[in-house]
């Protein structure tokens, strides 16, 4: 916050430290069939010139709703019932339609969260960019535009930006397209720059790159971030204060380090504990006045990942010696895709992988988008034919494994997918779904089924009430662990779990972690564990496997990756996980 | 701005921590367990049923299937029992409609001929539906060759106009002319467009996670279409059958009309206004009631595929 | 781009080819005689119907029968009426009239369809869009011949404001009333469609994100909402020309417009067989090349068609 902030012109002298924003009491309510339900509820922040603020929370936490707000982009059945919002002075709650139009973009800029949807897929890039310097003024339509377009782009870190004006958004990667969002959000360098959520699609090192490109030109030109994010590790590292959201309501507000490292609020206690890149950090320093401190603190937090995780391991390392359930061999798989005209081209999406795993142990496949892990799960599963190389499943190769004796060979071995939206039919009620493997190998009769459905009702921690519900009523965190109890109702011995944490909130990942944990030391559970979190591995796996591009770039324990990374790409990850620069407890 | 004296002290400057009574912590992702059990059909049905729509063409609709069933509950005049002597008189007491230039009446006549509009219909649509739901869910579960032979096939009735096809098969078909044939003749070549939209539906749903789920978890192949693909893809099927049904009758009435219909000893809406337009100028009214019975019934079918749209789609519903 | 198009040109061809050959199948391989059609309740002379077997080489095979049939097509033979007109000289008078027509309809319902259309979309649940939306379930649910009736009572009898039938030479101003009713038995699909996806559009991300850049709302009415929801209403324009050219038969037939319509609706009324095939033949080429404009339209409309990825 001490870096000198360069005025962008000498009439428009910003004035470090002097509010730029201040939210009073917000009030935000949606229109449902049953009334009108709040979804903000009397939050107050005030932002500084030229300071970053994040606003932390879970989803339905209110943060992006409050976001939103200050330049009222709010969907349709949302209204602000009360509080005031100071900009720059001016009431913007209290403005029309037409004078919001010339504060947003042009003092006001913002970033949304999802580059895929967020532009328009049928104008060129450049038209996107020139109709937003025109609409605020910093351009004449034609030639200027064109110019200062190409500026803006270049700014933003595109490479040969000129060319890349004409072409269309789905020419792009999502990195690609985020920076040209944030071009369009900076163009007009506004006041302030509402981030929401900026990077939580893309893959972590290009998240880091270009927060990192956000952070310096935003410092150039002395905006004020408002950062909306999930990540607690990623809110510290990127912005001098915090503030926690809670159910609609801040519990929590103060300087970033300080917040992290004397958490007062239970809630914020919570997502400290249960954050995976903190947590992970922790591990990695052991410091012992914070564990000191979790251990004051155990019946306020619910669910704490360093110890889970050290409890765990602990119980992982005796079986570290026992003989291989899965044995992955020189996999191999290419697919062709077509190249749009009438040839195929070859795509080796598994480049000979080989690992092992140890039976009662987690290996975890560590990679980002595009890396082959889910294709190596998925040929696992046999769900795919691998092109060459063998799976060999207890002894069994998977590959000559048919009729009869693949059905005995899927019964030990179940998978968990990511989407807890898509992983259970949503015309099944929950009963019938974890039903569904036993009916399917004909295991037991009706009531002996219904019993044991019960039993995993227990084992997952979900109430029987809910046997006759279906998916839709559950969260993302309910339907995954009915996905868990219908992966462990055949009693599997190796259980796939594919990015199956990765769509949840962080406490509820916490708690899906935790029973996992509890799952494997109890039912002696071999875990093959996809992920692109590598906060996350560190939790969970006793073995590591890094990928990219299809290929196993490093293969180790856990603590040797994290302790003694020999890859420059598994030092670029995990020195990309959020957090990772903060020292707590020092 | 200027900060002014009494203006509160920036909440940011502190460390602020709101008090544990205003902000109480709850269970992380607690169980709702007082709701009602809710799926896609559940939810449809409890949405229909409340909006007055959704009522008045299904009484509509039942009425009309009433009508089709026992004509004799609504009317006692005998159709066929026409006289020259009454030809384009107006209405009277008993025939509230008037009589057509043949001297029939048209109240009885409009109540005579529903039966066959409906069965058309329905029989049509039975046929669209079992077609077009074989090659949909066929060839976008199996896919590759399956697909390929079956999108062909489709794409080659697809490039006849239904119509044009029933027209040519009635024409060759003449002395075949009755309710089976004519049903055949409009449902045999209006299938493609149910198949393709099922078709892409199943796509989308064979790739979700809960099939994969199924096929790792050793169900089998047909099992998998049958309990999980089927009916999560079915509902636009659902939709555009009930709208069919109006397109079929409407098919019927139009190639009746243009004489390759149903011969003119059938009682049918059609006929009667292909009877009528000759004399549009004298008596429009034997040409309008015919149309309005037509028209209406059509109209409720449409409107009651329009509710299940809504209801079946919850974006539809979110958006409402 | 050139790819797409080759490719859809080449997947046309199998189509029309099996198309053709259901269509002949139909009528000369399926039980029921098409010749014997031909006479109508009259009967037909045994000398002339053998004639008119040994003109559509019924007394040889099948397959061989389709192969004369296909070279027909594209030599320009489409046979003659029973009438002993050429159906290329018939196709050569009428075809114009009736392009005319169908271009004045897709003009209207373009218009009337999209302008409603964006309109309903932007006040949904308004009273205009619940009037539209009655108004559109309506005609729909209308055959054309009552619409058309309608049309010819209202307009042609009652107020006198258009001729009933259309003269001779079909000039453009006497095209109107049947270019309307044609319009408007297709024009419901397109109001449903353009404010299904203009709704769909103002909740899309890329409009909200719009909207904060500062654009007037106006703009992105214009620029991001309605140009997106063009491509499946074009689309939807597309194949709905089967539709049209069902619409067009009875609708020249009843205002007597002399096209191509009008000729099938009179040769359906004297059940003359073989010059029906002839001229649904024409149709079905013309629905085909048709879907290709649309498919080529829709490439132009979309680029994430035309930069294939």
């Amino acid at each position: 916050m001490s870096q000198p902030t360069p005025t962008t012109s000498p009439t428009d002298k910003r004035r470090i430290g002097a509010p730029l924003l201040e939210i009073r009491d917000l009030q935000v309510s949606f229109a449902t069939q049953a009334g009108m339900v709040p979804a903000v509820n009397g939050v107050s922040l005030t932002l500084l010139q030229g300071e970053t603020l994040a606003i932390v929370g879970e989803s339905g936490s209110g943060k992006t709703t409050t976001a939103l707000s200050v330049i009222k982009l709010l969907p349709g059945a949302a209204e602000i019932t009360g509080g005031s919002i100071l900009f720059d002075g001016v009431d913007l709650t209290k403005l029309s339609e037409k004078e919001l139009e010339s504060v947003r973009g042009k003092q006001i800029g913002f970033v949304p969260q999802d580059p895929m949807s967020n532009l328009n897929p049928v104008w060129r890039i450049g038209f996107q960019v020139e109709e937003t310097l025109v609409a605020n003024g910093k351009a004449q339509r034609g030639r200027d535009a064109r110019e200062k377009a190409i500026a803006v782009l270049e700014s933003a870190g595109l490479g040969d930006a000129a060319q890349r004006m004409r072409q269309y958004p789905h020419q792009f990667s999502g990195g690609m397209r985020q920076r040209v969002l944030i071009g369009i959000g900076l163009s007009s360098t506004p006041k302030l720059l509402i981030a929401d959520e900026p990077t939580s699609a893309l893959d972590v090192t290009v998240q880091r790159v270009i927060l990192d490109h956000l952070a310096k030109l935003t410092a150039e030109s002395g905006t004020s971030v408002l950062f909306i994010t999930h990540d607690l590790g990623l809110a510290a590292e990127r912005a001098q204060k915090l503030v926690v959201m809670y159910k609609g309501r801040v519990v929590e507000a103060g300087p970033s380090v300080e917040l992290l490292q004397n958490p007062q609020h239970p809630y914020t206690k919570r997502l400290v504990a249960a954050a995976p890149s903190l947590a992970s950090h922790r591990l990695q320093g052991s410091a012992s006045s914070i564990a000191a401190r979790d251990q004051r603190d155990a019946e306020s937090a619910d669910v704490d990942l360093a110890r889970t995780a050290e409890e765990r391991a602990a119980h992982a390392a005796s079986a570290l010696a026992a003989p291989p359930a899965v044995q992955v061999e020189n996999l191999t798989k290419v697919f062709r895709i077509s190249s749009g005209k009438l040839r195929s081209e070859p795509f080796t999406a598994v480049d000979s992988v080989s690992f092992s795993i140890a039976k009662g142990t987690t290996t975890a496949l560590v990679g980002e988008s595009g890396s082959g892990k889910s294709t190596v799960a998925r040929l696992v599963l046999k769900l795919d034919e691998p092109t060459s190389g063998r799976i060999v499943v207890d002894g069994r190769d998977l590959s000559t494994t048919r009729g009869k004796d693949l059905l005995a060979l899927r019964r030990r071995m179940q998978p968990v997918f990511q989407d807890p939206f898509g992983s259970l039919d949503p015309l099944y009620n929950i009963g019938a779904t974890i039903a569904e493997p036993l009916v399917a190998h004909r295991v037991g009769n009706a009531r002996e089924q219904q019993a044991r459905v019960l039993e995993l009702l227990d084992q997952v921690s979900l109430p029987k009430k809910l046997v006759d519900r279906y998916p839709n009523e559950l969260s993302g965190g309910q339907r995954q662990r009915v996905a868990i109890a219908r992966a462990l109702a055949l009693k599997p011995d190796i259980v796939v779990l594919d990015e199956a944490v990765s769509a949840l909130d962080v406490l509820v990942q916490a708690q899906i972690l935790a029973l996992l944990g509890e799952l494997q030391s109890e039912l002696d559970l071999t875990y093959l564990f996809i992920t692109h979190d590598l906060a996350v591995v560190r939790l969970i796996a006793d073995n590591v496997c890094v990928m990219r591009k299809g290929r196993i770039v490093e293969a180790a324990s856990t603590s040797e990756v994290f302790d003694n990374p020999k890859e420059q790409y598994t030092q670029e990850l995990l020195a990309a996980i959020p957090g990772a620069g903060i020292t707590l407890g020092a | 701005m200027e900060n002014s004296p009494n203006s509160p002290k920036p909440l940011s400057d502190t460390h602020f921590v709101a008090s544990i009574e205003e902000t109480p912590l709850q269970a992380t992702d607690s169980v709702a367990e007082d709701s009602r059990p809710s799926n896609l059909y559940i939810d449809a049905w409890r949405d229909a049923r409340q909006r007055p729509l959704f009522w008045i063409s299904g009484v509509f609709i039942l009425l009309v299937i009433v009508v089709a069933v026992f004509p004799g509950l609504f009317t006692q005049i005998d159709p066929r029992s026409c006289s020259l002597e009454f030809s384009n008189q107006g209405p009277s007491a008993g025939h509230i409609l008037g009589y057509t230039k043949q001297g029939c009446d048209v109240f009885s006549r409009i109540i005579f001929g529903t039966s066959t509009s409906l069965t058309v219909g329905i029989l049509s649509t039975v046929i669209v539906t079992v077609i077009g739901v074989i090659f949909g869910a066929l060839g976008g579960y199996f896919g590759r060759w399956v697909d390929a032979i079956l999108s062909r096939i489709g794409d080659i009735f697809f490039a006849i106009p239904y119509f044009l096809a029933a027209v040519v098969i009635m024409s060759v078909f003449v002395d075949y002319r009755n309710v089976l044939v004519i049903s055949l003749a409009i449902g045999f070549f209006a299938w493609p467009g149910t198949a393709r939209i099922l078709r892409g539906q199943v796509l989308s749903v064979k790739n979700s996670d809960y099939v994969t789920s199924a096929v790792a978890l050793g169900v089998s192949q047909l099992r998998i279409l049958w309990r999980h693909v089927l009916p999560n893809s079915i509902a636009p099927v659902i939709v555009i059958t009930t709208i069919g049904l109006a397109g079929a009758i409407v098919a019927e009435a139009t190639l009746s009309f243009l004489g390759v219909g149903l011969p003119p000893s059938v009682m049918s809406w059609g006929n009667d206004i292909s009877a009528a337009q000759r004399d549009l100028r004298n008596n429009p009214m034997t040409l309008v009631w015919p149309s309005i019975a037509l028209t209406s019934t059509v109209l409720a079918f449409v409107i009651m595929g329009e509710v299940i749209r809504d209801a079946l789609d919850p974006k539809a519903r979110a958006r409402r | 781009m050139l790819w797409y198009i080759l490719r859809r040109v080449l997947q046309v061809i199998p189509v029309f080819l099996g198309a053709t050959l259901l269509i002949y199948f139909m009528v000369f391989a399926l039980p029921g005689d098409p010749i014997a059609a031909l006479g109508g309740d009259r009967g037909l002379n045994p000398a002339v119907a053998d004639a008119i077997r040994a003109r559509y080489h019924l007394d040889q095979p099948f397959f061989i029968q389709y192969l004369y049939y296909l070279q027909g097509i594209f030599t320009g033979d489409l046979g003659t009426t029973f009438s002993g007109q050429k159906v290329s000289d018939i196709l050569g008078r009428t075809l114009p009239v009736t392009f005319r027509l169908a271009v004045m309809a897709i003009i209207i319902e373009a218009i009337v369809g999209i302008l409603i259309g964006l309109v309903a979309g932007l006040r949904k649940n308004g009273v205009f869009d619940t009037v539209s939306l009655l108004l559109s379930l309506v005609l729909i649910s209308m055959p054309i011949f009552v619409l058309a009736f309608l049309a010819q009572f209202v307009f042609g009898i009652k107020l006198g404001w258009a001729r009933t039938t259309v003269s001779g030479d079909a000039p453009l101003n006497e095209l109107i009333l049947p270019a309307f009713v044609l319009a408007f038995f297709v024009v419901a699909n397109v109001i449903r469609l353009t404010r299904t996806s203009v709704i769909e559009n103002l909740d899309a991300d890329f409009v909200r994100t719009a909207t904060a850049k500062g654009l007037s709302r106006p703009r992105i009415i214009r620029v991001h909402v309605l140009r997106n929801s063009l491509i499946p209403v074009v689309t939807l324009i597309g194949t709905d020309f089967g539709l049209l050219i069902v619409g067009a038969t009875v609708t020249e037939g009843i205002f007597n417009v002399p096209g191509v319509g009008n000729t099938l609706f009179k040769a359906i009324i004297l059940s003359e067989a073989p010059t029906v095939v002839s001229f649904v033949t024409v149709f079905v080429i013309v629905y085909l090349l048709s879907n290709l404009l649309v498919d080529v339209l829709y490439a132009f409309l979309d680029p994430r068609i035309r930069y294939g990825k």
